[in-house]
């Protein structure tokens, strides 16, 4: 028996609609196994991370804040992806943003400064996202680097940078020795929406990026190009595109959106500077890129499953002690049946029965 | 000259998960085929390995475990790229992915044990104290063994016929299946082989780097060996050297930070990515009269029947 991958004459709009649902079944039917193996009960574990966060008003805000980082980073990757540039170091840009933000706030800590700060933190913080994702993709178009391998390099540099900033010059004096800096002023934090809840001014932010990039994709001459550089090279050289001008447009989109979302959730949910202020945003946002087909509106509904995921496994590890792991386990899973599903759109899948005499003539 | 010994010792030891590694992905790239799931692989090894060796009291045991752990997940790789299709720089990273997650399952439970007698550094008694004599004849197995790996990959690769067959393959893949050779399964035993060996050198560093697991313990060096591949243009031989400079790299800037350098220690630890970067960067610019690389490297093959 062997299996036998058949082209498609065109792709399949119907199964590119329906992979991604087909992929979720598919993890949960998984993760039901991988709940059973550890000894707990499938069905309530299943509850705890997928019904549980979804009937109280704090979880529900709670999923919308996690969603926040997580649409914005994936945003600007799927741009990236589109172009066929493989931005995989956008926590590092998520975390060099979070830094450059937070350095307008320690720095006027205590001061009577005015409603600049929060702005002013926003523009510097994409700004020193963007430079920062400039890096590999510069090494890329003038030396022919792998912008994958270089990257990644740059998320251990920032997570490095960052430590030493929140240990060393920036430590809150009053801290008790913690590394963090000190609680940013109230005109340097990001305004909740609710009087007393959770969610905030930045998810406002992720959607207004998702309308600016749903636009930019399907109404203007650089989204086609983007599209066409990633979809089809050589038509695109055809065309006169710059592959090299896209490959450093989409790095230092993707790097600012990513910085961005580094100050807001520094600036937001967590509220001061300290190590671990990503759960790994920057790499659950490309399965959140890919999950939602690269499409703007399909990463907006991947990034609110996905941080379902994260507040559900918060959940299952308190009701039931199932280890925070198995969030990472699912969304690993998941991204590997996405991108199986996703070869349904162009090829059918046979199963094919040689008999014995092709099989002796062919070997 | 203690402290010379010391360092090369250091030196060996940090070199040899990266040299297994990469001599691992090497043989894959050659292929044709671009596993960016090296840490993935790495990291569930490095688990299963303490683990083996653990449950056993074992590190032969152990380092079996990883080479298993390693190999099923470049299974699930192939099966994903090979059988399906599937763009490989996405499913490797879907590979690191799933792979960070499923040592911190599997190693949870290993945690606590941080001082296993078990694991302590497996010296082989050949010939052993003269005075520099440790280097030579004092090592681990795995630093042997990881020196026998790229003798054997270069054999293999330059010496035998199948060798041939595997670096056809990578180079024109629609030529190899034109001339009957069954590109796919070729390149289903190179991944598993790549599997192999990132599942033995993320063993390595619970067995014999350090005696006990840590979650995340791998640390990027899975990226980092991907990194010297293309530093030593896909030949075994330079990758020794890019091996050995890189965990030079590394200790260096340990035994900096020990001997009290006015540099935070953070901006020291940053030195093996940084040099990663620029290696990459001055390489990629040297090589400006066409690339190394295996020409079918990272494209997809479905053969038409």
């Amino acid at each position: 028996m062997q299996l036998v991958l058949e082209k498609r004459a065109e792709r399949s709009n119907t199964i590119a609609l329906i992979s991604p649902l087909i992929a979720i079944v598919l993890t949960i039917v998984t993760m039901v196994v991988l709940f059973a193996i550890l000894g707990k009960n499938p069905l309530l574990a299943l509850h705890a991370y997928f019904i549980a966060p979804l009937t109280d008003s704090y979880s529900l805000q709670e999923i919308a804040v996690k969603a926040t980082p997580l649409v914005m980073i994936a945003i600007g990757l799927s741009l990236c992806y589109l172009a066929n540039a493989w931005n995989i170091g956008a926590e590092g840009q998520f975390l060099v943003g979070a830094v450059a933000g937070s350095w307008i706030a320690v720095k006027t800590q205590g001061t009577d400064a005015g409603v600049w700060v929060l702005p002013a933190m926003l523009v510097l913080a994409a700004a020193a996202g963007a430079l920062y994702a400039l890096i590999p993709a510069i090494c890329k178009v003038k030396f022919g680097a792998s912008e994958i391998l270089t990257s990644l390099m740059l998320v251990y540099v920032a997570d490095l940078f960052l430590d030493y900033l929140v240990r060393g010059p920036w430590r809150d004096p009053h801290g008790f020795n913690f590394p963090t800096t000190a609680e940013f002023d109230p005109v340097a934090t990001v305004p909740l929406l609710i009087e007393g809840g959770r969610l905030h001014l930045g998810s406002i932010i992720a959607l207004l990026v998702v309308a600016a990039v749903a636009i930019l994709l399907g109404r203007t001459i650089k989204g086609f190009e983007i599209r066409v550089v990633g979809a089809a090279p050589r038509a695109a050289r055809f065309g006169g595109f710059n592959s090299n001008q896209l490959i450093i447009l989409t790095f230092a989109v993707s790097g600012a959106l990513a910085g961005l979302a580094g100050i807001i959730e520094v600036a937001g949910p967590v509220g001061h500077l300290q190590p671990g202020i990503s759960p790994g945003y920057g790499f659950t946002a490309i399965i959140v890129a890919f999950l939602g087909r690269l499409n703007p509106l399909g990463i907006l509904i991947a990034g609110l499953f996905l941080a379902l995921t994260f507040i559900g496994g918060e959940q299952a590890q308190i009701a039931m002690k199932i280890p925070l792991d198995v969030t990472k386990v699912f969304q690993g899973i998941l991204l590997f049946y996405v991108l199986a599903c996703d070869s349904l759109i162009l090829y059918r899948f046979k199963l094919v029965f040689p008999n014995r005499q092709v099989a002796r003539g062919a070997g | 000259m203690e402290l010379v010994e010391a360092i090369i010792l250091a030196v060996l030891a940090a070199s040899t998960p990266l040299l297994i590694a990469a001599t691992g992905e090497l043989v894959t790239e050659r292929s044709g085929v671009l596993n960016l799931g090296v840490e993935g692989m790495m990291i569930v090894g490095a688990a299963c390995g303490f683990a083996g060796a653990w449950l056993t009291g074992s590190i032969f045991v152990g380092a079996l475990f990883g080479i298993a752990a390693g190999t099923l997940m470049s299974l699930a790789f192939a099966l994903m790229t090979l059988g399906l299709a599937v763009n490989q720089v996405a499913t490797g990273l879907a590979l690191t992915i799933l792979g960070v997650g499923l040592s911190g399952l599997i190693g949870a439970g290993f945690v606590g044990e941080r001082i296993t007698p078990a694991l302590h550094l497996n010296i082989p008694g050949l010939t052993d104290i003269p005075l520099v004599g440790r280097v030579l004849f004092g090592e681990d197995g795995f630093v042997y063994f990881s020196l026998a790996l790229v003798v054997g990959v270069w054999w293999f690769l330059y010496r035998t016929r199948t060798g041939l067959i595997l670096r056809a393959c990578g180079d024109n893949h629609v030529s190899a299946h034109a001339l009957g050779y069954p590109v796919l399964r070729i390149r289903t035993i190179a991944v598993m082989f790549g599997g192999a060996c990132a599942g033995l050198a993320g063993a390595y560093l619970p067995l014999a780097y350090t005696p006990f697991f840590i979650p995340g313990m791998t640390a990027g060096r899975g990226w980092i060996a991907l990194a010297l591949v293309v530093f030593s243009s896909w030949r075994p031989g330079r990758l020794v050297v890019g091996a050995y400079l890189f965990g030079a790299v590394t200790i260096l800037q340990l035994h900096a930070q020990g001997w009290g350098v006015g540099i935070p220690s953070q901006f020291m630890s940053a030195l093996p990515y940084l040099a990663t970067v620029i290696v990459l960067v001055l390489l990629s610019r040297a090589r400006t009269g066409g690339s190394t690389a295996p020409a079918a490297l990272g494209t997809v093959f479905v053969p038409d029947r």
